[in-house]
């Protein structure tokens, strides 16, 4: 069937900003969906609030609206654009849940939008965990047993048939937000309340456990002429009980037989069908007993998901993009496949390689987050591998998590054989890990199985590694041997840096040793059908075999080093950034190679670059990589910390680094060096200095004077950074500073107190610096740049200190050389401006000044790195925009019950969303209902605030009253807030009786809070008032500046009425002045 | 680690490949197929129309749910050789009764492991199907490569005598069922089936070019009383049997060389419903006067996209075959092509205008493979309850 005619104008709606369970694998499909229907012709509208993705390019969509992801908004951008159909299945939950929201209210028939992909009965029926259990048993297939339950009365009443343990999942959610499992009673009311809370529909699903199956995943594809493909089986390394997302995946299914597997294929067909999505990828999930073959149905998403991302980037079948084209009225056999070019997207794609899929955690960020995973999504990113054997893959995943992991050994302390039970027996991110010291400690494959319940074919599998390295160090004395020993090392994946802790000798040792006879990686193409066909697109992965199909070009051409896994600190904005030097310089006609380990971004999306090699961002990795290419320069300022670590190290191999030098990369992280810098550009800067131990650092820190910012060089995301008060704290935390810096000095500065703070983003050619922007933080400095929200235009700031930033931006762009972006973070205290910090490359703030700006600032960097002028390409002064941009960040805290909400300067934010208006009130007011705190504008606020900040919270609370607000408490505040003259309510502290604040908060008999932290620790009054506010979605705001700036929001928001406004508006209004 | 034995691929062309051995020791002949599919290993082994190559697997490891008696396609492995990339010693699976390396040993197939096998598959992409020597014995590659050169080549040969049985048995097995409260709808759908069509069993006598068992199991699966007779049977002893319908098996090798089913394929046309797969496809193909050639490496695994005309509907199908029907060879109008590769084009299924006959070159019994064509089973069951002629042109 050819595309439908009758539909014109379509709205895509996207998920919003980086959460736990929905990354940026839904930029890398709503991107692919944008281009896909842009290709046929259709006019595009877009909404999304995260200003970080792709997607959100002008230039992706015909209208942008950068805009809260809310019915309520959606439903303002389809009043005012019309579009005739709403796809929903490419925005992840978020746009599907809002697309029901749409559908249900009306809105979709009010102003005839049709709903294509998947009408609103096929996504209630697959959502709603009571009608798929019976669409699935109509069909004849089984489910585990289940009750829904609406409170815990009815789970009590269940629990006696299902038995215990019991999975809770609410309805409705995403990344198994707020499902768990519960092994009594009490557990069981605890768990039901807080799924309820969680689901949309107030639903749970109570379950039978199956707990220790193996899992496995199917991603299905199906066309209005009900042609339905299996894109690829997905295995998981974990067995039940642990979330997908949580678990190791492996692609294709390892231990089924065809009879097994096409068991599984025709029930997913069968779903489908069923179920009745019409057309587009969904993804099914199943349980298999390893005992007996036993089969059931776990559950079905009718959309595209983190799964077929990942099926994507295995198989080379873009899903995403395919999906938009079906949703439209192609049909399978229609659509050619990119790949071969010859075939066809109706078929199934059949692999000669193993990918392995590990996830990345930063339980470290979150202290005292319950590190065991469960049914409840807590991994931030993910990292997949590619090698020709499960081993190979297996060892590469790992080495590309970059968590200083180059194997499967164990760097702690070594563990007894009761720590060793206890690591298998609960599921946490070490368990692989564990597996080995389990290995080597004698524990038979069927001891570690009835701890794990992990396949004893994987298990087998790891044994053959650590087996392997038995033999390794064995050869060590025999010379004879060796090659032909490290020849089949390296086809079992191991890396350099293992080899040599195995040999005792140095990793450079390794690699000479390596290429002196001849083993090398050959790089071997994915193309969807086993070499059956000729492929085009190099997409290529390394393995140690025969025959080379990299073929590499003698074109001009770039390498450009991803940012690897997403995790806290280095996120989508960096892959942002590489994927826009890569648009821009092959526009400008080079060749451009991209390497990156990362399944969810578009930067490993084959269409984005020339030649995509998907491989570990290792030193070993990226020099093969970049030997055998031989490229005419090598961009490592745009991934983050990740390629920026190994600019030097590879700048010493005499790759051919383009922008800023290294060397001044590393001026830039240097103390001392850039100390003396700044003193010779007289650019003041807070009094500091460095410790490589305790005993140095109490020293700094007392000739400084306390409190102090104590941070390890050489990170991204304030890992490990704290503000220290005294001596006492200060030896608590060095150790840990000290730990995350290695071999690096731990830097400490004077922490400025109640000082403001600015981000500026820069570019500089060598002669000409423009600013792309100057953002203002909303909240004081001490907290993380990149949690704390911030404002283009600056909206505080005199025109004097402007200019005194603009000056030593310029100043020092010239001093280090800067070719390409960077980054100062400024702090100004009185009419003082300091510089807290220098990062010659793209930082985090790229993409929202770019939106902002409506200048693609990355590909003006990219651009300049390859020898061009800023004067060529028009980009001679800073914009000065019309309109309020606000970023404001978004945090994990609902994932990980126990842990304080409160910021500092560790970052801890997962993703970020951007309000956008013509005051700063709306922007904020915007922002604050993207990032899912919409401000209330009624009743009741209640404050409480440290005793520094009593004198300046007067005045915000008396906006408040006028604005019509009630106050209420505590003791303190609450005699505070009357005796000057307002009526406020007193509530009882938690220490007080009941009921007290947090009983208020749970009843949802507060709309704000206003609470900034003392500081005091865990445990006290405050934490539980913002755990509260967390478990209850209740906006809380923990600094005076931010309570300021939501009094303005709720004054706009009062004023008029919320409007939209596309990117394309806002920008084509500038360009016309 | 104990040392494995070397192995060796010798190609006619002079390429040559060594690894290791993890099968039985000797040397082999044939003609080095690839096959994509990325399970099943075991009914591909054991399907005798691999009889006379030898079959190198895409996916690169192949062993890891080990052997059951369940997924046996015949009495024993027919390959000639069977090459992987990695041979997995562990075996887990519920249902594994032997590792694959000790059921390769015990059937006397010479295997290799360790090789470049995408450099291999490649190689037959670019430079189509090879005759080839795999041996364990003689490690003089130039030796081998004479040898393999020397092979008897597979075209113009029959080689579906040395797979088809030597008398008539009858088959009683149904299908097996790995879950089978799982897969109840299955039976539910069949009970609806049966419902349909009042007469539940219908005689089938299926001719043996080198019949795979669940083609015998889905006829019986469908209510058919099944015959296997040897493929030397003529069409007066078939017609004696009095069946309601007669099956054309598919079988290894040239089609055109098979001359003596193709005769007796001619003498049951328009006397009796014929149904034919793969090889018997070829044989209808060549009886109502068709032509046979030879691909350039043929098709071989489990994601092969057809489209049945009737709806214009994409099946994934199941496929093995190194030859096909030239459609363009039949100049009899009422010859219609019913099923075409999406892919290349090729002729994928005939139905006759006049006779009640019909046939596919894939495999609707899948194993391994999708199920997406068995409702060609049920076809050939309606068909059974009607004439063997239809005088009004098209059914």
């Amino acid at each position: 069937m050819p595309k439908r005619t009758d539909i014109k104008k379509i709205l895509l709606i996207g998920s919003g900003p980086i959460v736990i369970g929905q990354a940026c694998e839904f930029d890398y499909s709503g991107t692919q969906a944008c281009k896909a229907l842009k290709e046929e012709g259709y006019e595009v509208i877009l909404v999304n609030s995260n200003p970080a993705t792709i997607m959100t390019d002008p230039e992706f969509a015909d209208c942008t609206y950068i805009e809260p992801v809310t019915a309520e908004m959606v439903a303002k951008i389809i009043e005012k654009e019309r579009p005739d159909a709403l796809l929903p299945t490419i925005g992840g939950q978020t746009g599907l849940n809002v697309a029901v929201e749409l559908a249900e209210s009306g809105i979709l028939a009010k102003y005839n939008v049709e709903l294509i992909g998947a009408k609103i009965e096929a996504i209630k029926k697959a959502e709603d965990r009571m009608l798929f259990k019976a669409a699935v048993e109509k069909i004849g297939l089984s489910v585990p047993l289940s009750f829904a339950a609406y409170s815990a009365e009815d789970a009590i009443k269940y629990s006696k048939e299902l038995g215990f343990p019991v999975i809770i999942r609410p309805a409705f959610t995403l990344g198994g937000s707020g499902s768990s499992i519960a092994y009594n009673l009490d557990e069981l009311k605890d768990k039901v309340k807080f799924g309820v809370e969680a689901s949309m529909i107030g639903q749970v699903l109570l379950e039978q456990s199956i707990i220790g199956w193996k899992e496995y995943e199917l991603e299905v594809m199906r066309d209005l002429k009900d042609n339905v493909v299996i894109i690829c089986p997905i295995e998981n390394f974990d067995p039940m009980g642990i979330h997908t997302g949580d678990s190791i995946t492996v692609a294709p299914a390892q231990t089924l037989s065809d009879k097994e597997y096409q068991v599984l294929r025709n029930a997913s067909i069968a779903i489908m069908r069923e179920i009745g999505v019409d057309t587009g990828g969904s993804n099914v999930q199943f349980g298999i007993n390893p005992v007996d073959g036993k089969v059931v149905v776990i559950e079905m998403n009718p959309r595209v998901s983190r799964s077929s991302a990942l099926a994507s980037k295995a198989t080379g079948f873009p899903i995403a993009k395919i999906a938009a084209k079906l949703a439209v009225g192609f049909t399978l056999d229609e659509i050619p496949n990119d790949i071969t070019k010859y075939t066809y997207a109706a078929f199934e794609p059949t692999i000669d390689y193993v990918v392995t899929k590990i996830p990345r955690w930063t339980f470290e960020k979150f202290p005292g987050a319950d590190e065991i995973l469960g049914t409840q999504m807590k991994s931030v990113g993910e990292v997949m591998a590619i090698g020709r054997t499960f081993k190979e893959s297996f060892q590469k995943a790992i080495r590309s998590l970059e968590i200083d992991k180059y194997s499967l050994y164990w760097s702690g302390p070594k563990p007894t054989k009761e720590q060793i039970v206890e690591k298998l027996r609960t599921p946490n991110c070490d368990r692989l890990y564990f597996i080995r010291e389990a290995l080597k400690s004698n524990f038979s494959i069927d001891d570690i199985f009835n701890f794990t319940k992990i396949d004893r074919w994987f298990l087998s599998n790891l044994k053959e590694l650590v087996d392997m390295e038995t033999v390794i160090s064995a050869a060590k004395k025999n010379k004879k041997a060796l090659p032909g020993v490290i020849k089949e090392a390296k086809q079992f994946g191991f890396s350099d840096r293992y080899l040599a802790r195995l040999l005792g000798t140095k990793e450079k040792q390794i690699w000479q040793f390596r290429l002196k006879h001849g083993i090398k990686p050959v790089y071997k193409m994915v193309d969807t059908c086993a070499a059956e066909f000729e492929a085009f697109t190099p997409y290529l992965y390394s393995t140690y075999e025969e025959e080379d199909e990299a073929l590499p070009t003698k074109n001009k051409k770039i390498a450009i080093l991803g940012g690897g896994p997403n995790r806290i600190g280095q996120g989508i904005e960096f892959d942002y950034c590489c994927v826009h030097a890569a648009f821009a310089l092959r526009e400008d006609g080079y060749e451009i190679i991209m390497i990156n380990c990362n399944p969810e971004t578009v930067s490993t999306d084959y269409d984005t670059s020339d030649r995509l090699y998907f491989e570990p961002l290792t030193f070993e990795d990226t020099l093969h990589i970049l030997k055998r290419e031989k490229p005419d320069g090598v961009i490592v300022q745009f991934g983050g910390q990740t390629p920026l670590k190994l600019a030097l190290p590879l700048f010493k191999e005499k790759v051919k680094i383009i922008g800023t030098s290294p060397k001044s990369i590393d001026v830039a992280e240097n103390r001392k060096l850039f100390g003396a810098l700044l003193n010779k550009l007289k650019i003041p800067q807070p009094e500091n200095g460095t410790a490589h131990n305790l005993k140095d650092a109490l020293k700094a820190a007392k000739r400084i004077g306390y409190p102090v910012l104590v941070r390890p060089s050489y990170v991204l995301g304030g890992r490990a950074m704290e503000i220290v008060y005294d001596e006492e704290s200060m030896v608590n935390f060095f150790k840990m500073a000290l730990a995350v810096s290695g071999k690096h000095p731990v830097l400490i500065d004077k922490f400025l107190e109640d000082a403001g703070e600015i981000d500026v983003d820069a570019v500089c050619d060598g002669s000409t610096t423009v600013i792309c922007g100057i953002m203002e933080h909303i909240e004081e400095a001490g907290i993380h740049s990149g949690d704390s929200a911030c404002v283009i235009p600056a909206f505080s700031l005199a025109e004097s200190q402007l200019a005194t930033i603009r000056k030593y931006t310029c100043a020092l762009a010239k001093e280090l050389k800067v070719i390409g972006l960077m980054n100062i973070q400024y702090a100004y205290k009185g009419d003082i401006i300091y510089v807290l910090e220098v990062n010659p490359r793209a930082s985090r703030t790229v993409p929202f000044v770019s939106k902002a700006t409506g200048i693609p600032w990355a590909k003006v960097a990219a651009r300049v790195m390859t020898g061009k002028k800023l004067k060529e390409m028009g980009i001679t002064k800073e914009i000065q925009s019309e309109h309020f941009s606000v970023k404001e960040s978004v945090f994990p805290f609902a994932k990980f019950p126990g842990v304080d909400s409160v910021l500092g300067p560790e970052m801890k934010s997962t993703g970020e969303v951007m309000g956008i208006d013509s005051d700063f009130g709306r922007a904020f007011a915007k922002s604050q209902m993207a990032a899912g705190a919409a401000l209330p504008v009624k009743g009741t606020v209640f404050i409480s605030v440290k005793n520094k900040d009593k004198r300046n919270i007067i005045y915000v609370a008396k906006q408040l009253v006028d604005l019509g607000f009630k106050l209420v408490a505590t003791d303190g505040t609450a005699s505070l807030l009357s005796k000057n003259g307002m009526e406020v309510l007193q509530v009882k502290k938690v220490g007080e009786g009941r009921p007290n604040i947090v009983d208020s908060i749970r009843n949802k008999e507060i709309d704000l809070i206003i609470n900034t932290p003392t500081g005091k620790g865990p445990k006290t009054d405050e934490y539980h008032i913002r755990r509260a506010a967390i478990v209850s979605n209740i906006p809380c705001i923990t600094t005076v500046a931010g309570a300021q700036a939501a009094v303005n929001g709720i004054e706009s928001l009062l004023k008029r009425e919320l409007s939209v406004k596309s990117l394309q508006e806002y920008h084509f209004k500038a360009k016309l002045k | 680690m104990k040392k494995q034995k070397k192995a060796i691929l010798a190609l006619e062309d002079g390429t040559v490949f060594e690894g290791r051995n993890f099968g039985y020791e000797g040397e082999a002949y044939g003609e080095v197929v690839f096959n994509t599919s990325m399970t099943g290993y075991q009914e591909i082994l054991t399907d005798p129309s691999y009889c006379g190559q030898i079959v190198t697997m895409t996916y690169p490891m192949i062993g890891n749910y080990g052997i059951n008696i369940n997924d046996m396609e015949s009495g024993k492995s027919q390959v000639s050789g069977f090459i992987v990339k990695e041979y997995s010693k562990v075996v887990s699976n519920f249902r594994s009764e032997e590792s694959l390396g000790e059921y390769l040993k015990r059937n006397k197939v010479i295997c290799l492991e360790g090789i470049d096998t995408r450099k291999l598959v490649r190689h037959i992409r670019t430079h189509g199907a090879k005759k080839g020597i795999l041996s364990t014995i003689d490690a003089d590659c130039k030796r081998l490569i004479k040898k393999a050169k020397a092979s008897p080549s597979i075209v113009g040969v029959d080689l579906v005598k040395r797979v088809t049985c030597s008398k008539p048995y009858k088959w009683t097995e149904g299908p097996f069922f790995v879950d089978k409260e799982f897969e109840k709808s299955k039976e539910d759908q069949l009970k609806l089936f049966d419902a349909v069509h009042k007469k539940k069993h219908y005689n089938v006598v299926a001719v043996d070019c080198g019949i795979k068992f669940n083609i015998l199991r889905d006829l019986v699966f469908h209510g058919c009383t099944v015959t296997v007779v040897p493929a030397s049977t003529t069409a007066e002893q078939i017609l004696a049997y009095k069946p309601d319908g007669v099956f054309l098996s598919n079988g290894p090798g040239d089609p055109e060389a098979v001359t003596y089913v193709v005769e007796t394929v001619k003498k049951l046309l328009g006397k009796i419903p014929i149904f034919g797969i793969c090889l018997g496809h070829q044989m209808l193909g060549l009886a109502l006067g068709g032509k046979t050639y030879k691909l350039k490496f043929g098709h071989r695994g489990g994601n092969q996209p057809v489209m049945r005309l009737e709806n214009r509907k994409v099946e994934i199908t199941s496929q093995n075959h190194g030859f096909a029907v030239d459609m363009s060879s039949l100049n009899d109008k009422k010859v219609i092509q019913t099923h075409i590769n999406l892919n290349d084009k090729t002729s994928e299924g005939l139905k006759h205008t006049e006779y009640n006959l019909f046939s596919v070159q894939y495999h609707p019994e899948a194993s391994p493979g999708p199920h997406d064509a068995a409702y060609l089973f049920e076809e050939f069951i309606q068909r059974m309850g009607q004439n063997p002629v239809t005088k009004q042109g098209e059914k």
